[in-house]
């Protein structure tokens, strides 16, 4: 037996709403997290792309940028277009190293006296040190301890939210922010989410976190979600799962993320590893991450080598699974890049035996956001 | 009139004369989760006992189904290809894996009946 004390896991302020709703619990980067309720992954899953899910994620870090300069001093970190971000809007970026290697995916939005940026759980720690050694003494990081982050995903979210705000939910468009009374709570609500659904993100004051939570369940289009179906949710959505499809070892143009550097950037530069972006980005790379579709049933997972016909080792599978809406199995991973076209057939080797498979575009089920 | 064993790899086997029907419990069901995936044997491919027969992949996982007995297959479960579900629908009965000619019925005596393994699942739930 480990005589080393194991640190305790850390809850969020619905921990005890989770426990109350009968969730299974299991420890996610530091946290007690709701892997699932009583329905179920598929279920939930399911519920999710048919009307609303509440998701808990207090466990992902919630910090204010504040200072003159802010959006150029954060450019330095990362190789999205942060200082034509308007007031009220928000744009995935990253974090990237020297290397161009990707050290944490994250949401930044302007709310005008500030930046408000979302950072994975796993990362909080180091990204908050990051920011601090790396940001000028001008602008301060404020990580924000004492508020829970809800998600509402779904195609009937925002109507079940709606009956809890004055605010004109139909004038917040993807990847919007406001901040709003909801329930008589002041909260920040973003269009956004990572499901591929409409939806919304609600940062709220850990306090009334949980009232809040029960006054979205108690709307009948509304079911709690957990973990589980998350991950199924944003797999089918072509979403990256920082620590499997992308990390340290991986670039934005690698992982096939071109899309989050800015027009600007990839001509000034200006942001950590950009001489291997922008050469990147005119001689290509070797690797590239792409959706495949394995043929039949079988599920082909995380860690699945992929080959190509001949079997020759062309890469692997960093994210896969059963996607209950795309109705079979679906996969990201890398392939070499004279793979990485659409339709090309591989293999995925799965207990030893060569699955057939295909690079697909992705994402896997059709993208439901409001553009207004 | 047949008989169900259970193995503490949470399989079950219900004998009947020679042969066995082989599934997982209904325990083991629930710790799976939703079923996905299922991959059985081919009829007439000998396993001894404990060899990796099956495969069941939930959303969760894959696991695999040691076969509790040696012998031959003799059937198995063609429904389980389109409908993985059964096995949380109804784990120790239309969720049946395959059936399996038992080649030593001695090997039975190894296995727990229905309330030793009840008790042995309380206890490694």
């Amino acid at each position: 037996m480990s005589t080393e004390p194991q640190s305790p896991l850390k809850t969020t302020p619905l921990d005890a709403l989770h426990r109350s709703l009968g969730a299974k619990m299991v420890p996610f980067a530091g946290y007690s997290m709701p892997v699932q309720f009583a329905a179920g992954v598929l279920t939930e899953h399911k519920h999710t792309r048919a009307a609303a899910g509440l998701f808990d994620v207090s466990h992902m870090g919630q910090v204010a940028l504040r200072g003159d300069g802010v959006a150029a001093a954060l450019e330095a970190l990362v190789p999205g277009e942060l200082q034509a971000l308007r007031e009220g809007r928000m744009r995935y970026t990253l974090l990237l190293n020297e290397r161009a290697g990707i050290l944490d995916d994250l949401m930044v939005t302007n709310r005008g006296d500030f930046f408000y940026v979302v950072v994975n759980a796993a990362c909080k720690d180091a990204d908050i040190a990051h920011l601090r050694a790396c940001l000028p003494p001008s602008v301060t990081v404020e990580p924000w301890e004492d508020r829970a982050l809800l998600a509402l995903q779904g195609p009937q979210a925002v109507a079940a939210l709606q009956r809890h705000t004055d605010f004109d939910l139909s004038a917040l468009r993807f990847m919007a922010s406001a901040e709003m009374a909801l329930g008589g709570t002041s909260c920040l609500v973003s269009r956004s989410g990572y499901t591929g659904e409409d939806g919304v993100e609600i940062s709220v004051a850990a306090t009334a976190a949980q009232a809040l939570a029960e006054t979205l369940l108690a709307e009948p289009e509304v079911e709690p979600i957990g973990l589980g179906a998350r991950d199924s949710l944003r797999l089918e959505a072509g979403l990256c799962l920082y620590g499997h499809d992308i990390d340290e070892t991986t670039t934005p143009v690698e992982a096939s993320l071109t899309w989050a550097i800015g027009k600007r950037r990839r001509a000034e530069g200006g942001f950590p590893g950009d001489a291997v972006v922008m050469r990147q980005l005119s001689e290509g790379t070797a690797r590239r991450r792409v959706g495949i579709r394995p043929d039949g049933r079988a599920p082909a997972r995380e860690g699945t080598v992929l080959t190509d016909p001949d079997g020759n080792a062309i890469g692997a599978i960093t994210s896969g699974g059963f996607g209950p809406t795309a109705g079979g199995p679906v996969a990201m991973g890398y392939v070499q890049t004279e793979h990485a076209t659409t339709g090309a057939r591989i293999n995925a080797i799965v207990r030893g035996k060569p699955l057939p498979a295909q690079v697909v575009d992705m994402p896997f089920v059709a993208q439901n956001y409001y553009r207004g | 009139m047949s008989k169900v064993w259970f193995s503490e790899d949470h399989e079950w086997i219900r004998v009947d004369g020679d042969i066995g029907a082989v599934g997982i419990s209904n325990f083991a069901q629930e710790q799976l989760g939703d079923v996905v995936f299922v991959e059985v044997p081919e009829v007439g491919k000998t396993f001894g006992k404990g060899d990796e027969a099956a495969v069941v992949e939930s959303v969760k996982a894959a696991s695999e189904i040691y076969s509790p007995v040696s012998g031959e297959i003799v059937e198995v479960n063609e429904t389980l290809a389109d409908e993985p579900t059964r096995i949380n629908d109804d784990a120790e009965g239309a969720g049946w894996f395959f059936k399996i000619k038992l080649a030593d019925a001695t090997e039975l005596d190894d296995l727990m009946d229905a309330d030793a393994y009840k008790t042995f699942a309380k206890d490694h739930g």
